[in-house]
């Protein structure tokens, strides 16, 4: 899955990561995000990724990289092992979200989640007056041909994450290369969240 | 950029394989089962220029019927090496940025000290005399053979199947002295499976009236058995997909008038590729060097997590999916031990249908790859950094 991640994004992401802390992409692409945080945070990254291509543009960027499958999870790194681990619109393309989240909370400190709002007011334009599944920005595919298992809202997210125990450290919600801050659920294509979860 | 990669490239001239001599006795070279060998000839070649820092040296390491002839046209018998598709000027390991080495093992048959050297104790062949060697004593020898080319730090280390092997062996014996390890297609320890295999390739060698125990130099050789063997072994290299390709059911046009006779041309290309291996390859060079492969486990009684911890090197782990021999599964222990020991690692799993053989043949993804991590290497590209 090649994906583009907004500067405004990357910057927002940056902004909750520490100098020098160690960073797991899960689904990192060409490693953009991930060359993005080691020019602004120094950060000690590794990224997992199933595209062969994306794969040979990670090793390419000198970047740690990893061609397996989130979906089968992260055995090999320990409880709280890694400062942070991202799931940046790869959290709705996977086929068990709710595992692999878990599991990113198990072994990460710190979570950073990313995904596109299903609720946003464009798709419900669409939905309510067109009768169609949406086609817009954040949700560039049609139903045929689209990577997203999973569709979810940011009022979802923030429901889940209250069943699930999961403390939301931060959040912030973009359209457009802005940030939204009124009614996120209805006007962010966008969003973001910083979490953690102690082991119980 | 994938038209100009392919077009730059250039092969190799005349290459001259280079002999090097050392551990001569009272100073032999003592071997991981306590015995010593000595004195010890490496048959090596080398490609490209080594630098005034001697920071640009890769050692490139063979599998099991593999020789120190690994890029270029051969001097002596105009034979093109094992992987010039990927060792040459402008390709995969350029050389005309790196110094290439590659040496043929101690235990081979193609100019390193073997069984069927000479016993200077007793003036004839080592046969079943020469001692059992190891993965181990065969990277033992190349750190003497790196010395004597006064190269004290390895820029890397590359090789597939038991070259492998050796890489993984390097990575644990020796870490302070290489820079970054390719291993490709290869296992931290063989599998009852792999072990089998070889095992029938053994017992064919050793059940033909020829072998005698190991003694048959001077006579007829044990071609049949060894033959045998070797056809096993290409059936373990291939894929039921590249097979079907390769072969389908075809029949040969020249049928012998017998019941048995070869039919099909996978049939004959088994035969063809037993009996050349036979003019190439001593019997018992096969039989000491596939049980050190069998033998070989880099864990050694350590922990996963403990086999890497020294570790300083940049490591990236390759595997092919249709490979059946060395499966993925393999590849990824090793990664693992990498992730747990801390490695800045990197894994791929390249696409092929090629089986086993995909590490020989898969050369325009593997030029790709691997010349992007060696840039990435000699720059100092640590990015991502050590110690996760």
């Amino acid at each position: 899955m090649t994906k583009e991640t907004g500067k405004i994004e990357q910057g927002l992401i940056s902004s909750w990561i520490n100098r020098g802390a160690s960073v797991l992409d899960l689904g990192c692409g060409d490693g953009k995000l991930l060359t993005y945080l080691i020019e602004q945070k120094q950060i000690r990254a590794q990224g997992i990724e199933l595209n062969e291509q994306a794969i040979h543009r990670c090793v390419a960027a000198g970047l740690s990289v990893f061609q397996e499958d989130i979906d089968t999870g992260l055995t090999e790194y320990g409880d709280k092992s890694l400062d942070y681990v991202i799931l940046n619109q790869t959290f709705q393309q996977v086929k068990k979200p709710d595992f692999a989240l878990q599991e990113a909370l198990r072994v990460g400190k710190q979570v950073i989640v990313g995904f596109p709002n299903f609720c946003y007011i464009t798709d419900r334009f669409q939905i309510f007056f067109r009768g169609r599944v949406p086609v817009t920005r954040s949700l560039p595919y049609e139903w045929y041909e689209t990577p997203n298992l999973h569709f979810l809202s940011i009022a979802d997210f923030n429901q889940y994450c209250k069943k699930r125990n999961v403390q939301i450290l931060n959040s912030a919600f973009v359209t457009k290369n802005k940030k939204i801050r009124y009614q996120p659920n209805l006007f962010a294509e966008i969003g973001l969240f910083q979490l953690s979860k102690s082991t119980e | 950029m994938e038209v100009n990669r392919i077009t730059t490239q250039k092969t190799l001239g005349n290459v001259e394989t280079k002999f090097f001599t050392f551990a001569c006795p009272p100073e032999e070279l003592i071997l991981e089962s306590g015995e010593k060998l000595g004195s010890v000839t490496l048959a090596y070649e080398t490609y490209g220029t080594l630098n005034v820092q001697k920071s640009n040296a890769i050692l490139v390491l063979h599998a099991l019927s593999g020789d120190a002839h690994a890029a270029g046209l051969s001097k002596t018998d105009d034979v093109l090496g094992w992987w010039n598709d990927l060792i040459g000027p402008g390709k995969g390991i350029d050389t005309n940025r790196y110094y290439v080495i590659c040496s043929n093992v101690l235990g081979g048959c193609r100019g390193s000290t073997g069984p069927s050297s000479v016993n200077p104790k007793t003036g004839k062949p080592y046969g079943a005399d020469f001692p059992l060697i190891t993965i181990g004593d065969m990277v033992k020898a190349q750190t003497r053979l790196i010395d004597h080319l006064g190269i004290s730090k390895l820029l890397a280390v590359i090789g597939g199947s038991m070259g492998g092997m050796q890489v993984l062996q390097w990575m644990v014996a020796y870490p302070s002295r290489i820079q970054s390890a390719i291993p490709i297609a290869t296992t931290l320890k063989h599998t009852p499976q792999q072990i089998a295999f070889n095992e029938v390739g053994r017992q064919a060698v050793m059940a033909d009236p020829n072998w005698k125990r190991g003694n048959y130099y001077g006579e007829a050789v044990p071609a049949k058995g060894l033959a045998v063997a070797r056809m096993i072994g290409h059936i373990t290299y291939m894929s039921d997909a590249s097979m079907a390709e390769k072969f389908g059911r075809r029949t040969r046009t020249e049928k012998e008038p017998f019941k048995f006779s070869a039919d099909f041309e996978v049939e004959g290309y088994l035969h063809y590729r037993g009996d050349n291996f036979v003019k190439r390859f001593d019997a018992n060079s096969y039989l000491y060097i596939t049980k050190a492969l069998d033998l070989f486990n880099i864990l050694n009684g350590h922990r996963l997590v403990d086999v890497f911890h020294n570790l300083k090197a940049k490591v990236f782990v390759i595997a092919f999916k249709s490979d059946w021999l060395y499966p993925a599964y393999q590849a990824q222990e090793i990664v693992k031990a990498c992730k747990l020991a801390g490695v800045n690692a990197s894994y791929c799993e390249i696409s092929s249908t090629y089986g086993h053989d995909a590490f020989l043949l898969e050369t325009v993804q593997e030029t790709q790859i691997i010349q992007d991590f060696l840039e990435s290497v000699s720059n100092g590209n640590g990015n991502g950094a050590e110690h996760v």
